[in-house]
């Protein structure tokens, strides 16, 4: 839906937030309407991103939290990049290998990444190599379906022309199949950033020592809504952070588009 | 397509044997060689007995099917909830030019946040009653029913919606009679998307607030160190989750199928 609307006015937009914003403050400071141990007013939110920002909260700062979760994400995403690209680009390519991993593939793929979780808990504890096999989970399916799928979406004629100029094997894989995929293979990286987050949340809400899932939990121990907001404005600036990141890459990585 | 050279059927199909005989081989080998603890790692023999057993005697309360009934529960709420507001809301910011400058804006700053993050405030407002994971599943599944009806509205092909106005459609035939079917396709594909991030969300929010349901099994199997009852209510959750998007594939192929593509 990214560049959909484009020519919608702007200023609505920014009134919108102007408006909402003036909302909340009514409802939480002037009016009380919304008490505090419900929804935070804007001031206390404020208080709280001061407090965890300048003291700290939850045994860290904000930025060590942020640098917590961003790189279990970060481990996590990359394992399953340099796994899972060549693994479905040699699904895509040959169609023995497809039919001897896809079937096993089919069988785990219904069971969604939070599933797994409980799973990672047995086998290695609150730790953070638990949360990374698990992140790895939620990007590998993705990564490899994708591309997979990138590798059919590649024209044939393409592929018989470097066939018939008797590329070399190296050269083919470089020029023809990894840029020919590549566009699949990016929506791919984007679905599974964002599978990522959601799933590092999950797992560091469960149980963690820091990170911004952990804010999350002990705000909610704490009953301290101000701080839960400031947790979930953490999560959704970092993701947000990230996959600007991964377009930027995506650009680099694709001049030719 | 054949891309590499052609593999005959009957080889493809071996290897496909293969590949799952060789996925539980080295399962049920590593289960047997001792070298993990059975309670870490169950053959697939031993999972599937447990399956059965979570089936007959009941664990942390209810039978497995009971925890079904109960996850499937929340998940129609939650799911049902979000088809009846998202779909009307993004079909009307697909019409509606003013509404979209309005409302989409704030819809992509809220994207942003994890459906699971809203645990702590589902855990707040509602406690460990019905509403905490409703209110989950709700966030994951109501994004793709917006986006797809809004795009399903937005990219009715202008020709349709000129014919109309020239044939004096009034404003409410034209949102039944062209907006609507036009933007079907488009709306069924959403729905698959959005029942499978509900079901995500649904376990997720199972395995922190909630005391019945799969999630929960999961996580008291998980409590338990019983990797066997883990493993059978992941299972459970893979064949639900299947069935669902089996269901709705099939509901998306009737429409196809009406509509002669």
């Amino acid at each position: 839906m990214k560049r959909a609307y484009d020519g919608r006015p702007v200023w609505v937009g920014v009134a919108t937030f102007v408006v909402l914003f003036t909302a909340w403050y009514l409802l939480t400071t002037v009016t009380q309407t919304i008490s505090g141990g419900r929804f935070p007013s804007p001031g206390e939110a404020w208080d709280a991103l001061r407090q965890i920002s300048i003291v700290g909260y939850a045994d860290a700062r904000l930025p060590a939290h942020i640098v917590q979760s961003v790189k279990l994400v970060l481990y996590g995403f990359c394992t399953a990049v340099i796994i899972g690209v060549p693994l479905g680009l040699a699904m895509g390519w040959s169609r023995a290998a497809e039919a001897f991993v896809n079937p096993t593939f089919l069988l785990i793929r219904p069971i969604p990444p939070l599933a797994w979780i409980p799973l990672a808990i047995v086998w290695l504890g609150l730790g953070d190599a638990a949360k990374v096999l698990v992140i790895w989970f939620a990007a590998f399916v993705p990564v490899v379906i994708n591309s997979y799928a990138g590798v059919r979406t590649i024209e044939p004629h393409l592929i018989e022309a470097a066939r018939m100029l008797g590329v070399p094997r190296s050269m083919f894989v470089r020029e023809v199949l990894i840029p020919g995929a590549m566009p699949m293979i990016f929506t791919g990286l984007r679905l599974s950033l964002q599978a990522c987050w959601t799933t590092l949340v999950a797992a560091e809400l469960i149980g963690a020592i820091a990170g911004l899932g952990h804010v999350l939990s002990q705000a909610a121990l704490d009953i301290f809504p101000a701080m839960i907001v400031v947790g979930m404005a953490g999560v959704a600036v970092s993701g947000a952070a990230m996959t600007a990141l991964l377009g930027v890459i995506e650009r680099r990585a694709m001049p030719w588009r | 397509m054949a891309m590499s050279r052609a593999v005959p059927n009957a080889r493809l199909i071996a290897l496909s044997a293969a590949g799952l005989v060789t996925f539980f081989a080295v399962w049920t080998g590593f289960a047997a060689s001792g070298l993990i603890a059975p309670q870490f790692l169950p053959s697939p023999a031993a999972v599937v007995r447990q399956f059965v057993a979570l089936t007959r005697t009941p664990f942390v309360g209810f039978t497995l099917q009971q925890h079904i009934v109960s996850s499937f529960g929340r998940f129609a709420a939650g799911f049902g909830l979000a088809v009846a507001i998202g779909i009307p809301l993004g079909l009307a910011m697909g019409w509606f030019r003013w509404l979209d400058a309005i409302v989409s804006p704030v819809f992509d700053a809220l994207r942003f946040i994890a459906p699971i993050a809203w645990v702590p405030f589902a855990a707040l407002w509602f406690g460990t009653g019905i509403g905490g994971p409703v209110l989950i599943i709700f966030s994951g599944a109501f994004p793709p029913c917006v986006i797809n009806a809004y795009r399903g509205a937005k990219f009715v092909e202008p020709r349709l919606i000129e014919a109309a106005r020239t044939l004096g459609a009034s404003h409410w035939r034209m949102i039944t009679e062209v907006l609507l079917p036009a933007s079907v396709p488009s709306i069924v594909a959403g729905l698959r998307i959005s029942a499978g991030l509900g079901w995500q969300s649904l376990v997720g929010a199972e395995l922190i607030v909630a005391s019945s349901g799969i999630g929960y099994l999961l996580v008291r199997g998980q409590a338990n160190i019983s990797t066997s009852i883990v493993m059978s209510g992941m299972i459970a959750i893979g064949i639900v989750g299947f069935a669902i998007d089996a269901l709705l594939r099939g509901l998306e192929a009737r429409i196809h199928r009406r509509r002669g593509r």
